[in-house]
């Protein structure tokens, strides 16, 4: 049996959206805080379309995924990098695709142990739907229901332009 | 080949020894750690992975400096830790080693650290162990000492990133030193071409050289154009008989001076895994010069053991 086919949006217009919702909440006290890896990518892009001089850094959360207990340590750990003092900062965690909440969860656990922000909002690319936690994204650039076998995943092509990819999950 | 420190799916389970160890999961150790170096420069110097759980520090052979830092590595990890000074009784030795880990398993241990005088303690251990316990080889007699094999590949690669372009030199007390064998394993396995030891032939195990190693007696010839100078401690309550003509001696023949580092290449950089008899192995203006990291290696050493414990927690 043929799945039907999902329509998916295309992700360097996303990423205009998302940088026109933020272009007006950014000012001296903000800093940009990508996840890994779409995150990273993401806040890179960003950057220079919402003006170079703003704080940015960049975090692994696998310190603090609650899922170490049954899936163990991330393969590919990468180090976290926050250049600037959290302490007073208003903070946008920049992720590509949002689904449980249980990675931004994590995200604000570790940014907590920098200091102590004035605030930290969320910015998405893509909110796919089925969220397990109160927490949701403030930016969001495209919103849409995914059922849970679905993977959907920001790719970069050779060019670095950005892409969605929609894949059966590993894990349900 | 059964490997007791592999799961069946080829993940750490135990760490014993490198010897066995692929590549790869080397290569995962060091990059976790890598992660973990960030953790120290933080205002909360901690993370939650290990929290709930409960490391035991069983140290049959006093060290101060490595008890300290896996302590410290696994309280940076947020577990509980409970430290065991186990002095060696006269007992038969397995009934009290097996007894003691009984006991703590009943306690509900999830991890040991093992440091022994006899080769071999932490592989038995590790094969008496209920399935879910992880055992970590602090030091076994003569045999290995795993992660300060590991810290000093980290420092190594964190001051020389291109590990197949090196030339490394281990110098001294390579008989009685457990360090010296699993650093040869864990160097040639990273792919460092050129691995020497320079030691008097009394200090010097038989066919050493099918570790991979060029055999040098002499500092001259030995620490020509080399990249690290991996300096061992002269072990002295390890050494029996007269197999050195006296401290002052071996000082002049073998003691890393700032004249016989000058044969390094300029940007060469000396290591030691301490504790260090200054003035024996090694001169105090090298110990404490520009080339010397051997205080990074301390601070380093806690983020390699946070990661090798938050892999063998995490591969259950």
């Amino acid at each position: 049996m043929t799945q039907p086919t999902i329509d998916l949006p295309d992700a360097e217009q996303l990423l205009s959206r998302l940088a026109e919702q933020l272009k007006p909440v950014i000012n001296g006290e903000t800093a940009l805080v990508g996840i890994h890896s779409g995150g990273v990518w993401m806040t890179e892009r960003l950057l220079p379309m919402l003006g170079k001089d703003i704080a940015h850094g960049k975090l692994d959360v696998s310190f603090y995924r609650d899922d170490f207990g049954q899936r163990g340590l991330h393969q590919d750990t990468l180090p976290s990098q926050i250049p600037f003092d959290v302490e007073g900062r208003h903070i946008i965690l920049i992720d590509d695709v949002f689904y449980t909440g249980r990675t931004i969860r994590a995200a604000m656990n570790e940014l907590f142990d920098y200091g102590r922000p004035a605030s930290i909002s969320l910015a998405v690319l893509v909110n796919r739907g089925g969220r397990e936690l109160p927490i949701t994204p403030q930016f969001c650039a495209h919103n849409m229901q995914l059922p849970a076998d679905r993977n959907l995943q920001l790719m970069q092509d050779k060019a670095g332009r950005f892409y969605l990819t929609l894949e059966e999950s590993q894990d349900v | 080949m059964y490997n007791p420190q592999l799961t069946d799916d080829g993940k750490l389970k135990h760490l014993l020894s490198i010897e066995g160890l692929p590549k790869s999961i080397i290569t995962q150790i060091l990059d976790t750690a890598e992660s973990f170096v960030g953790v120290a420069e933080r205002e909360v110097k901690k993370v939650p992975l290990l929290r709930g759980k409960t490391v035991c520090n069983i140290f049959f052979e006093n060290s101060t400096r490595t008890r300290t830092t896996f302590e410290i590595a696994a309280k940076r990890l947020s577990a509980d830790v409970i430290n065991l000074n186990v002095s060696t009784s006269s007992q038969s030795k397995g009934e009290t080693i097996l007894d003691t880990v009984d006991n703590l398993t009943a306690m509900h241990a999830d991890m040991f650290v093992i440091r022994h005088s006899q080769s071999g303690a932490a592989h038995f251990i590790a094969r008496h162990v209920k399935p879910h316990i992880h055992v970590i080889n602090a030091g076994d007699g003569r045999h290995a000492h795993p992660t300060q094999a590991l810290l000093d590949v980290f420092t190594i690669r964190r001051y020389k990133p291109e590990m197949h372009n090196l030339r490394v030199a281990l110098v001294g007390d390579v008989l009685h030193s457990r360090v010296a064998r699993s650093e040869i394993h864990a160097l040639t396995t990273l792919g460092v071409p050129e691995v020497r030891v320079i030691a008097p032939k009394t200090l010097l195990p038989e066919h050493v050289e099918k570790l991979g190693v060029h055999v040098y007696h002499d500092m001259a010839a030995g620490l020509k154009d080399v990249d690290v100078v991996m300096m061992l401690r002269l072990q002295n309550e390890r050494m029996t008989g007269a197999l050195l003509p006296s401290a002052q001696e071996y000082f002049k023949t073998f003691g890393l001076t700032q004249e016989k580092l000058a044969l390094a290449k300029p940007d060469a950089i000396v290591t030691h895994p301490g504790p260090m008899n200054r003035g024996i192995e090694i001169d105090s203006s090298v110990a404490d010069g520009r080339q010397s990291v051997i205080l990074p290696q301390v601070t380093y050493g806690i983020a390699v053991r946070m990661a090798v414990m938050s892999i063998l927690a995490g591969n259950n």
